[in-house]
């Protein structure tokens, strides 16, 4: 991929190289060798990948991707649509095989143990995928069975679980009955019947309303702190600011840039950012009588973007400059700000 | 992928401590996936339970009326022979149609509800994320149908008892097996067409028009295939319905002579079936594991 200027002209980061991508807690693991990974170690991660490539046909879906998971860690990838982070997930999910590259996901190589690595993960698929047939309990003792849980168990663990996504006076409810947000608590609860050491999220509260969104993230925090590792997808910066520990900006299926939301911030952007808008026609325009005043400059087609470290200040060197935006607004840099950075676009269109 | 294939779940000593309670916990699924998806399945047949049986007995009591009181007193003279001469009209066709009832389930059970499976409602991606591979899927979604297209058979079979349309009641009663057989048969090359098709558009109602329909029809059901045209009689060499008919006749009243031998029939549904079970296991793990 070229590195496409910046609106100040600057030369856009290249994809960071398949360098060790390891937090600073845990020891750069070595790939473990070909069928168990044989280093008795307390923390052996959740999941390490190195290389990791998967091709459909011409399309590269995830083109060479070095990641690693530790345990108790909650990891997020964050991306714009079809960045390859369904694919990802479903390699580390063992249930798509890769074309390159090496994976282990906890010590065990998907290609050898699929069903081994299974029954350690909780998945929350992109698109639910509830028996819309069955009730709301009933979906979760029917899969807790297939994980070799016996009927007692699966009993036990949907009660909890059904209390857990607060779901409790819907369980003899038809999932058709539930809303959005209640069948996404559903599917989180009926990922947590086998109590995985990893949960897998996709996407976990795309197209849901926020209020629903709220109640899932206060749910997901609660296992985060109980110490479940986590890896999530999504295309929301305020998700990935709220449940990441660590995260990977992904684009085009490569790792454009890895750390803690805040290094990431700090690294690619500045503290604060002031959004100007002068109307479509005016922005660019107004944009080349800007230049200097911030560390960088963005022009998007509806605002500008300045970066700076006082916003404040720079609204007030704005005006001495005799421009006069209809609205402007000083806020908090964020994710988005790194995406932006990073591949000169937006991440949600 | 290869999830069947690797069965070697001996953890090395020294393992990680994780790895070890993963290769434990897989151990179970690794043998009882497919039971664990037939319990799923027929969980969910429950909720047209009340379909399953009436349709599983209503329409065998209304064909075996329908023609027992009907057609087969206008016939007075027999259209087939068995191994002791002629037999009764009934007697003739009640293996057919126990076997067609049985074809019938798997055309229900193995179309639209395929396509539930990995598209509607996408069941079986839900099942593929669990410790269960494809194969054991597909398994187990044969299995439950397979306990449907038994317990309408022996229906239909308890009817045919009650008709008194078999000669040999005890040997008669393999016919809910070889129901089962002809219904896998002609259902799992069903099912793996069902699962080759990303898209309903209109292929199951041609399925069933244009295959079930015209098997049901030219596979010597109501009369001898030997009477039909000898253009149209391979038809019945293809079908299912025709040697599980057959078969189900010879255990009936014993094959007339120079009948083909009940051991052919069986061997031309048990490679129906065989090679619909292998294309089924290859398209579910393809679909499930690209
Ligand atoms: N089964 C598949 N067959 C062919 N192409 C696929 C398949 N799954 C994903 N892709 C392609 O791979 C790329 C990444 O997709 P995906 O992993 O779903 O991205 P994301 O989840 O980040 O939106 C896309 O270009 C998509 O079209
Ligand atoms: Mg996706």
């Amino acid at each position: 991929m070229a590195p496409a200027p910046d609106a100040d002209g600057a030369p856009r980061p290249a994809p960071v190289a398949p360098a060790p991508v390891a937090p600073a807690s845990v020891e750069p693991a070595p790939v473990a060798p070909a069928s168990v990974a044989t280093r008795p170690r307390a923390g052996t991660p959740a999941v390490v990948a190195r290389g990791l490539t998967k091709r459909f046909g011409e399309t590269t879906a995830v083109d060479g991707i070095d990641l690693e998971v530790a345990p108790g860690e909650s990891f997020g990838l964050l991306g714009p649509n079809g960045a390859g982070k369904s694919t990802t997930m479903r390699m580390i999910g063992a249930v798509s095989s890769r074309s390159g590259g090496d994976l282990r996901v906890l010590g065990l190589d998907p290609d050898t143990h699929g069903p081994e690595i299974r029954s350690q993960l909780g998945v929350v698929p992109q698109e639910d995928n509830l028996d819309t047939e069955l009730r709301a309990r009933e979906n979760l003792v029917v899969y807790g069975r297939y994980f070799g849980l016996s009927r007692r168990v699966c009993a036990e663990r949907a009660a909890e679980l059904l209390a857990f996504a607060q779901l409790e006076d819907k369980a003899e409810a038809k999932v058709d009955s539930l809303s959005g947000g209640m069948k996404r608590r559903l599917t989180i609860a009926r990922a947590l019947i086998n109590e995985p050491r990893v949960l897998m999220l996709d996407e976990p509260t795309t197209g849901l309303d926020p209020q629903a969104r709220h109640v899932l993230w206060d749910r997901l925090f609660r296992l985060k702190e109980r110490g479940t590792t986590l890896v999530l997808t999504t295309h929301h910066m305020d998700e990935a600011e709220q449940l990441c520990d660590r995260l990977v900006v992904v684009d085009h299926g490569r790792i454009m840039a890895e750390g803690s939301p805040a290094e990431l911030i700090r690294r690619w952007s500045t503290r604060e950012v002031v959004e100007l808008r002068f109307g479509s026609d005016r922005n660019a325009e107004a944009a080349l009588r800007l230049d200097g005043l911030a560390d960088r400059v963005e022009v998007l087609p509806d605002r500008v973007l300045l970066y700076t470290d006082d916003g404040e200040a720079l609204l007030a060197r704005v005006a001495d400059r005799g421009l006069h935006p209809t609205t402007s607004l000083v806020r908090r840099s964020s994710l988005e700000d790194v995406f932006l950075r990073l591949t000169g676009r937006s991440l949600v269109e | 992928m290869s999830d069947p294939r690797a069965d070697a779940v001996d953890a090395p000593a020294d393992a990680p401590a994780v790895t070890r309670a993963a290769l434990a916990a897989g151990a179970r699924p690794r043998r009882l996936g497919a039971l664990y998806v037939a319990e799923h399945q027929l969980r969910a047949m429950r909720a047209y339970g009340w379909t399953i049986v009436v349709g599983g007995v209503g329409q065998p009591l209304v064909y075996l009326l329908g023609i027992g009181l009907g057609l087969a007193a206008f016939l007075d003279t027999s259209v087939a022979d068995g191994a002791d001469g002629p037999v009764g009209y009934v007697e003739f066709v009640a293996p057919a149609l126990l076997v067609t009832a049985s074809v019938g389930v798997a055309v229900d059970e193995f179309t639209y509800a395929v396509m539930n499976g990995f598209k509607w409602r996408r069941l079986y991606w839900a099942v593929n994320a669990s410790p269960v591979s494809p194969p054991q899927l597909a398994a187990g979604v044969v299995l439950a149908v397979a306990a449907r297209m038994l317990l309408t058979a022996a229906a239909y079979y308890a009817l045919v008892l009650a008709f008194g349309a078999v000669e040999h009641p005890l040997r008669g009663a393999l016919l809910p097996l070889v129901g089962v057989l002809t219904g896998l048969a002609f259902g799992l090359p069903l099912l793996a067409y069902s699962a080759s098709l990303t898209d309903d558009r209109g292929q199951f109602a041609l399925v069933q028009r244009f295959v079930f329909t015209p098997l049901f029809l030219f596979s010597g059901t109501f009369y001898p295939l030997a009477t039909m045209p000898a253009a149209l009689q391979w038809v019945g060499w293809l079908s299912p319905v025709w040697h599980g008919a057959e078969l189900g006749r010879a255990l009936s009243y014993g094959a007339p002579p120079g009948a083909w031998p009940a051991w052919a029939h069986l061997a031309v549904l048990l490679a129906q079936a065989g090679v619909g079970a292998w294309a089924a296991r290859r398209v579910f793990l393809r679909r499930l594991r690209s």
